[in-house]
Parts: C-alpha cells; sequence; structure tokens
C-alpha cells in the first residue's frame, strides 16, 4: 500500500488545493459562501476515478503521510495573518500607555512635579500661566466619593434583590433595564442632567446655581451603579448552593443567611464591583462636565460647583497648542488619569482573583 | 517476546519514553498492534494507558510540556518524524473519546466533517459516505429519518456510536477508543462491544478500558500496564486464564488497584 | 403529639421576629432597587415623551437651518453611522484575531496572562484618555487631521479590550472536547477553529462586540477631540474630513448654543437613545436566542 498508482489519486485533490485555501479563509460556516465554491469545486472534480466508493477514495487519497507544501503553507500564512493582528491589536493597547506618558512627561520641562499635582492655580492661558490641578483632583475625589456613597448601598441592596429575593421573571427584566442603563451615553444624562436634575438641586437647597459637585454625584452613581449590580449579582450567584442549603437547613431565615453566609462569602466580589464602580466615576466625563460648572477651585461643601480631571481634558483640549505646554499638561492629566485608573483596576482584578482561587 | 516478530504488525513501539515536564508517564513501552485484531489496554487508573493511546495518533501533542523519545510506527512509516503530516496521521488513525463528543452540529454534519476536511465536496459522495459510515456503526436504521437533526438529541449511547461513525467515515487503518464505554450504561455498552467485534473484520482496534471483563469479552490481545509500563502482554485468553506475573494475577483477579 | 415536637412548635412561633427582620431588609432591597429600576424608566420616558412630537421625517433628513436653531440633524446621524462603521472595520478583525490568537495560538504563560491584564485595565481607562491618545496619534503625529479616520481609529481603540475580552471568553467556553474531536479526524488547527470553535464562539463574541460598538456610538469625549465639528452644513466627502456627530451634537445644542429650541435637544437625545437602544436590543436577542439555544441541548 501507499505506492506511486496511489499518489496519482491525490492528484486531483492537490490541484484545487489553493481553491481549498481561499475557501478556508471566506467560508467560516457563518458566511454560507459555501454553496457558490460547492457548485464550482465540483466543475474541477478530479476525472477517472468513478470505479471506486467515495470513501474507499477518501481512504487512498490521505496514504501520503509526509507534510505537503501547501498545507503547511496554507497553515503558515492563516497563522501568521491571526499574529499579525492580535499583535497589532497589542501593540496598539501598548502604544496608548507609551504615547499618553511620553507626551505627558514633557510638561515636567516647565513645571515641577509638585506644582503640577499639589498646586492649587490653573491658569493656562496666562501671560504668566500656573498648572496646579490641585483643584481638579479635589473635584475628581470628591464627585467619585459622593457618586460611591449614593451608588454602594443602593447597589448592594439592589444585587442582593436581584441574587436572592426576586422571582426569576422579575429578575431578567430588572437586569435587562440595568443593562440598558449602562448603555445609555453619558451625554444624554448630562443633558438630563442639566435640564431636569440641576433645577431639582437649585431649588431643593435653595441655591443660586444646580450645577453642584452633589450634582455630579448623582449622575455618576446612576452611572455606576450597573457595574456594581452586575458585579456583586455574578459574586453573590458564583457561591456554591451548598452554602445556602447548609444555613437555611440550620434553621436560619433567608436574611440571616444572607446577612451571615452570602455577604461575606461574596465579599471579596462585592469589593472588586465596589472598586470598578470607582474606577468607572472617576473617568466619566462627558456628564460631570454639562453638570458641575467646572468653576477651577477647590470645593468646600458639595452644594458648590467643581471641576474634575476628565473635564479640564475635555473642555481645554481645543484651545491647545501642539506640544505646547498646556497641551503637555493635558496629556499629563491624561496620564494621571491612568494612573488612577490602572491601580484601581488592577486592585478589584486581584481581588476577583484571589476570590476565585479561594475556590468559591 | 516473540509478537513483535509479527509481520502482521501495523503499528510498533520500541522504547518508548513520554515525559510530561520532569515526570515520566511511560517507560521503555516496546509493542505491536496486529492488524484486524482488537487490542486492549489494561491497568489501573494513572498507569499511563490513556497516554499510551494517545501517542499513537499523536494527540499528546496537543498538551505543553509533552516529551516523547522513541520510534512509533505506522505502516512502516516513523510517525515522529519531523516531517510526518500529522494531520494525514489521524486521518489514518481515528480515535474515540472516553465522553461522547458529537460537534453541536446535524448528525450528517457530524459524519460528513472528516471527509468534508479531506476535500470531499461533491454532495452524491457525501451522503454515500455518511449511509455507509453510519450503518457500519449500526446507527443507521435509528437516525436514517433525522440526519439533519442535532446530533445533541441523540441519546449516550447513540451519541457515541455516532462518534464511532464519524471517525469510521474517513476509512482510517486503526481505530483508538479511550474507555469509550465508561460514560454508558450497561445495554449501550454492550451495544458498542458488539460492534466492535464486528468492526475488527476491517479495521484494527486499540481500545483503553477500565473494565476487564470487558478486555477479556472483546480483545483478542491485552497488555497489561502498571506505573507507565507495560508489565505483561499477550494473548488475551492466556493472560486471563494463565498469567505469568504475579502483579498481572493480581489485577485481573480484582485483588489490586 | 409527642412533647419534644411541642417545643418544635413553639420555637417556630417565636420566629416572628425573625420574619419581620428579613420582611424588612427584603422591603428595603425592593426600595433599593427602585431606586435603580425608576430613574432608568423615567429617564427612558421623559425622552421619548419630549422628543418624540421633534422626531420625523424631515428632522431625521433634513440639513440643520438657522444656526441649528432649526431644520434637521441629517449630518449628525450620517456622520454617527460613518463612525460606527468605520470602528466596526476597524475593531472587528484586530479585536477577534486577537482573541484568537491569545486563545488558540500563543504560549499560556506568564506573557499571556500579563497581556490578559494590561488588556482589562485598558477596558477601564476613561474615554477622554483615549480622546488624548488618538488626538496626539492620529490627529497629529500619522497627520490624519481631525477627521472621520482618526475618530473611528479612536473609538475602535476604546473598544478593542471590550471585543477582545468578550470574544475570548466566547472562544474559551467552547469545549476542549470538540477541538479534540475535530483534529483526530485529520482537521488541521485552523479548519478546527474555523470550523468548530469559532461557529459556536460566533453569538458570544457578536453579543460583546455589539455591545461594544453600541457604547462607541454613544461617546462623545473620544471623537470631541478627533473628529467632531460644531457645525457642517453639508455630508462629509471622504474620510478625511470632519464630520457632526449625534452625541456630540447633543452636547453641542445642551450646553453651547444660546437660545437654542427645547425641541431640537430633546429630538436629538431621543435620536440617540434610539441608535443606542437599536445596537442593545441587537445584542440582547442574540444573547436570548443563544441562551435558547444552549438550552435545547
Amino acid at each position: 500500500m501507499g505506492g506511486g498508482d496511489l499518489n496519482f489519486k491525490t492528484m486531483g485533490i492537490v490541484e484545487t488545493d489553493w481553491k481549498n485555501l481561499f475557501e478556508e479563509i471566506l467560508e467560516c460556516e457563518v458566511f454560507t459562501v459555501r454553496g457558490m465554491l460547492e457548485s464550482l469545486l465540483t466543475i474541477v472534480k478530479p476525472q477517472g476515478v468513478e470505479s471506486i466508493s467515495p470513501r474507499e477514495k477518501l481512504e487512498n487519497s490521505s496514504w501520503n503521510l509526509t507534510k505537503s507544501y501547501k498545507n503547511r503553507i496554507r497553515e503558515f500564512l492563516i497563522e501568521k495573518i491571526i499574529f499579525i493582528l492580535g499583535i497589532t491589536a497589542l501593540l496598539i493597547m501598548g502604544l496608548i500607555f507609551v504615547f499618553l506618558i511620553q507626551t505627558g512627561i514633557r510638561l515636567f520641562e516647565d513645571v515641577s512635579l509638585g506644582q503640577f499635582l499639589f498646586g492649587r492655580e490653573w491658569y493656562p492661558n496666562a501671560t504668566n500661566p500656573r498648572f496646579g490641578i490641585l483643584p481638579m483632583i479635589v473635584g475628581s475625589l470628591m464627585v467619585t466619593l459622593g457618586a460611591i456613597l449614593i451608588s454602594v448601598p443602593i447597589g448592594i441592596g439592589s444585587a442582593i434583590f436581584i441574587a436572592e429575593v426576586a422571582p426569576p421573571k422579575t429578575k431578567t427584566v430588572f437586569k435587562l433595564i440595568i443593562e440598558f442603563l449602562s448603555a445609555i451615553p453619558s451625554v444624554v444624562l448630562g443633558f438630563l442632567g442639566i435640564v431636569v436634575l440641576s433645577n431639582w438641586v437649585r431649588i431643593s437647597f435653595n441655591l443660586s446655581s444646580g450645577f453642584t459637585v452633589l450634582t455630579g454625584s448623582i449622575i455618576i452613581a446612576l452611572m455606576a451603579l450597573p457595574t456594581i449590580i452586575s458585579v456583586s449579582d455574578d459574586a453573590i450567584r458564583a457561591l456554591p448552593d451548598e452554602y445556602k442549603e447548609a444555613s437555611l437547613a440550620l434553621g436560619a431565615s433567608k436574611w440571616e443567611t444572607i446577612k451571615n453566609v452570602l455577604l461575606p462569602a461574596a465579599s471579596s466580589g462585592i469589593i472588586a464591583a465596589v472598586m470598578l464602580g470607582v474606577g468607572r466615576a472617576i473617568g466619566e466625563t462627558m456628564a460631570v462636565m454639562m453638570v458641575m460648572g467646572n468653576a477651577v477651585q477647590i470645593p468646600s461643601t458639595y452644594l458648590e460647583s467643581g471641576r474634575t480631571l476628565t473635564a479640564t481634558i475635555a473642555a481645554e483640549m481645543g484651545d491647545t497648542v501642539r506640544n505646547g505646554t498646556h497641551y503637555n499638561a493635558l496629556f499629563a492629566i491624561g496620564v494621571v488619569l491612568l494612573i488612577m485608573t490602572t491601580i484601581i483596576n488592577t486592585i478589584s482584578e486581584w481581588v476577583l482573583h484571589r476570590a476565585q482561587r479561594e475556590g468559591k | 517476546m516473540s509478537d513483535a516478530m509479527n509481520s502482521n504488525a501495523i503499528i510498533k513501539v520500541k522504547d518508548l519514553n513520554l515525559y510530561y515536564g520532569d515526570f515520566q508517564a511511560l517507560k521503555n513501552i516496546d509493542t505491536t498492534i496486529e492488524k484486524n485484531k482488537v487490542s486492549a489496554l489494561i491497568g489501573p487508573s494513572g498507569c499511563g494507558k490513556s497516554t499510551f493511546l494517545r501517542t499513537l495518533n499523536r494527540m499528546n501533542d496537543l498538551i505543553s510540556g509533552v516529551t516523547t523519545k522513541g520510534e512509533v510506527s505506522f505502516e512502516g512509516r516513523e510517525i515522529y518524524d519531523e516531517d510526518l503530516d500529522v494531520v494525514a496521521l489521524r486521518r489514518k488513525i481515528g480515535m474515540v473519546f472516553q465522553k461522547p463528543n458529537p460537534f453541536p452540529k446535524s448528525i450528517y454534519e457530524n459524519v460528513a466533517y472528516g471527509p468534508r476536511r479531506s476535500g470531499v465536496k461533491n454532495k452524491k459522495d457525501l451522503d454515500q459516505i455518511v449511509e455507509e459510515s453510519l450503518k457500519e456503526a449500526a446507527l443507521w436504521e435509528e437516525v436514517k429519518d433525522r440526519l439533519n437533526k442535532s446530533a445533541l438529541g441523540l441519546s449516550g449511547g447513540q451519541q457515541q456510536r455516532l462518534c464511532i461513525a464519524r471517525a469510521l467515515a474517513m476509512k482510517p487503518q486503526v481505530l483508538l477508543m479511550d474507555e469509550p464505554t465508561s460514560a454508558l450504561d450497561p445495554l449501550a455498552t454492550n451495544r458498542i462491544e458488539e460492534l466492535i467485534t464486528q468492526l475488527k473484520k476491517n479495521y484494527t482496534i486499540v481500545i483503553v478500558t477500565h473494565s476487564m471483563h470487558q478486555a477479556a469479552r472483546i480483545s483478542d490481545r491485552t497488555s497489561f500496564f502498571l506505573m507507565g509500563e507495560i508489565i505483561e502482554q499477550g494473548e488475551t485468553n492466556k493472560m486471563f486464564t494463565t498469567p505469568s506475573d504475579q502483579r498481572t494475577e493480581d489485577y485481573v483477579t480484582g485483588r489490586f488497584g | 403529639m409527642d412533647k419534644s415536637m411541642d417545643v418544635g412548635l413553639r420555637e417556630m412561633k417565636l420566629d416572628k421576629g425573625k420574619k419581620t427582620r428579613e420582611k424588612l431588609m427584603f422591603g428595603i432591597f425592593t426600595l433599593c432597587m427602585s431606586a435603580v429600576v425608576i430613574p432608568t424608566l423615567l429617564i427612558i420616558g421623559f425622552i421619548v415623551v419630549k422628543g418624540i412630537s421633534t422626531v420625523n421625517w424631515s428632522f431625521l433628513t433634513e440639513m440643520p437651518r438657522m444656526g441649528m436653531k432649526e431644520g434637521g440633524i441629517f449630518p449628525a446621524i450620517v456622520g454617527t453611522l460613518y463612525l460606527v462603521l468605520g470602528t466596526i472595520i476597524f475593531s472587528m478583525p484586530l479585536g477577534v484575531g486577537a482573541a484568537i490568537y491569545l486563545t488558540e495560538y500563543a504560549k499560556q504563560g506568564r506573557l499571556t496572562r500579563l497581556i490578559r491584564i494590561a488588556v482589562l485595565n485598558l477596558a477601564g481607562v476613561p474615554s477622554v484618555v483615549y480622546g488624548l491618545f488618538g488626538l496626539g496619534l492620529f490627529v497629529f503625529f500619522l497627520g490624519f487631521g481631525s477627521s472621520i479616520l482618526a475618530g473611528s481609529l479612536t473609538l475602535a481603540c476604546l473598544i478593542l479590550p471590550i471585543i477582545i475580552t468578550t470574544s475570548e471568553e466566547a472562544i474559551k467556553s467552547v469545549p476542549d472536547s470538540y477541538r479534540e474531536a475535530s483534529l483526530a479526524l485529520g482537521a488541521s488547527k485552523w479548519e478546527t477553529i474555523a470550523r468548530v470553535v469559532l461557529p459556536q464562539a460566533i453569538p458570544g463574541i457578536m453579543t460583546g462586540s455589539v455591545l461594544g460598538i453600541g457604547r462607541a456610538a454613544g461617546e462623545t469625549a473620544p471623537i470631541l477631540l478627533t473628529v467632531a465639528a460644531f457645525f457642517i452644513p453639508r455630508l462629509p466627502g471622504s474620510v478625511f474630513d470632519q464630520a457632526m456627530a449625534l452625541p456630540y451634537h447633543l452636547y453641542i445644542v445642551s450646553t453651547q448654543v444660546p437660545g437654542m429650541p427645547e425641541s431640537i435637544k430633546y429630538g436629538t437625545a431621543l435620536v440617540l437613545l434610539g441608535v443606542v437602544g437599536v445596537f442593545f436590543t441587537f445584542a440582547t436577542i442574540i444573547r436570548l436566542k443563544f441562551k435558547k439555544m444552549s438550552q435545547m441541548k
């Protein structure tokens, strides 16, 4: 077996191999180019082997066990294409870090790090410009803190409701609504913040302007909620049923079980959820820019106007000159944001990872 | 052992050693697989029998950190050669797994999967291959009216016979079976065993089994594995009646592992 | 009835306080949930009610007039469509390719773990930072200028991490036994990926990607710096042109133009919400269908 006469039979298949290659790339089952190609390929079918059954033909055709160049080239090409696509994507992601840092760091030729981080004055366009971002750091932290104070209790409560209290159908509907909330563009929420929420804040607290840190916090809370709810919900539902059953079997009520067994066991996941919510809050741009008034000052209460790091970039980038000090300063703010969110994300990833390793 | 000289051998293994990283899973394996016979590999779990089975169609290549040393030849061709096409090798040496694993496609598409990958495009040819293979796997009568229904709707035993049909469609020379009945009920197991006895007319079968009764019922030759070594091998009848090694005797009489 | 059971029954009665406490807590949870669901429904309802009278055929297909205070928002819709299209073209092949590479080809080890952590981190980077990056790299460094091209590329970068992570998850969830079966039948690695792995993973990949693209369609901060034009009374002619876009337009009409009639603001908000809603619904349908399919198995 495996002699020369059998190789002759493989020729038909070898001949159509380039068509195969082409077909492989296009025809991922989903694309259904199959029909077209099939009819095309039947025309160039090998000739003169009608006497034997298709299965015998199949048996004979695969006797050559040595790698064919065409097969090797095909796999090689496809692997390289995927490699290039993958590496390009990953390089772009790496480039983001490099590019921002490289541009942002140039600021420190003109301004010291201390002046930048702890300076209270931000006059980028004055004749004697100042680039202190402390007011913005405080603004970002305040609005984030406010948002978290509002969203964490509500979020965890909702997660418990979804995971343990709600009947299945209600659960599905509510989850869908929460997911849609996370899909609403921030500019739409910002718009509603202007036309509805700021008026409400102004009237309720008897202020001259409703564009306050509080207004921003409420909107950001709404935006952070879906993240907090879904990650906490996942954490609670990932717990093995035995935990719950054991506690219930011991005569504990449902709420006691939640309080004493489920919440402590899911705590890592819930902490991660809160961290991710913080990350979302710090990074939010449009809504806070639209409702916080953007005054460069360190707000002494939540009922004053303030400005965040993100809003500064979005509001001022259009007025800068490329590679000017102001331009570099905004990139440096970008780096500060990048560092903040990286720290937050790394912590939450680490907490989640640890929770998974503990085998919950 | 004189069996190694047997001219009817389809696979010859010489001095095979296999390592998972630092751990040696197979030690100095010497054996032959004879054409149109059922060879059973038995031994306690973790003894290396499944690992050995997977060296025969190079499925161990998929696991990172595995190194294989020694010679394995199939029809006189060294299968660990640099220029050997693993894909072509696996078309000649089919495999059936422990858990039935049909693709989430139709019954027809499951059987046609292999032939399609080998370049069979003609619908008529495919129809013929599918019918023949399903008949050979004794499944045709049960599924001929629902070839386009999902394979996942079949019972476990039917799924496993579909997996056998899927492997047979390629008309392989050798069929490797890795505990093919361990996930099935006794009735389904019975049908598969019957099928195996029929298939040996046309195919060489190597089967890993945890059940000594199964080995005794269906196999012609048996190899007993222990801690990565073949302790004893030979005619099944002889192995189960008059084993020459004490450890084999302990195992087949149930005093072991 | 014997005595011990009697004691048990009495204890059960004593549990009334427990029950009340439980009811109270569950009531609080229900309130929490309402505090999320009701505002969400109010937001949607409010915008629909206020905007629906404005949104008609001419609003969707006419150019803005009188300093945008009259007329439609056609160029903003077209701009957003172009941006979405560009984002899909750039992000899908790269994202899915990267996911296939990471799961099926790359050697699993410290490096791939590091890459995964980096990608997850990038998913949490603020969108305005992506805007900065796009401005620096695409607009200035590569010289695309403020253009649809630069904007699409920026949005593509923004959603790449989302597409990579969701695709990776979808690909990983395909059981290894399918891969083994395919390889054992003499299919090559790529054949196995293309015929067995991807068809199984496609619903997951699609759900994640469509949600990501929907997010890109609604983003303002990244396009603020890379493509958006305050007002252009004509449609973009090439990918190197600036364009208007719905989210940016809503930002402009609600903050930058004094005396803008309410109706145009609400109309724009409704159209934007509608666009995002279409993507959301699409993704939800794919997911539900897929769920049903896997339940049938």
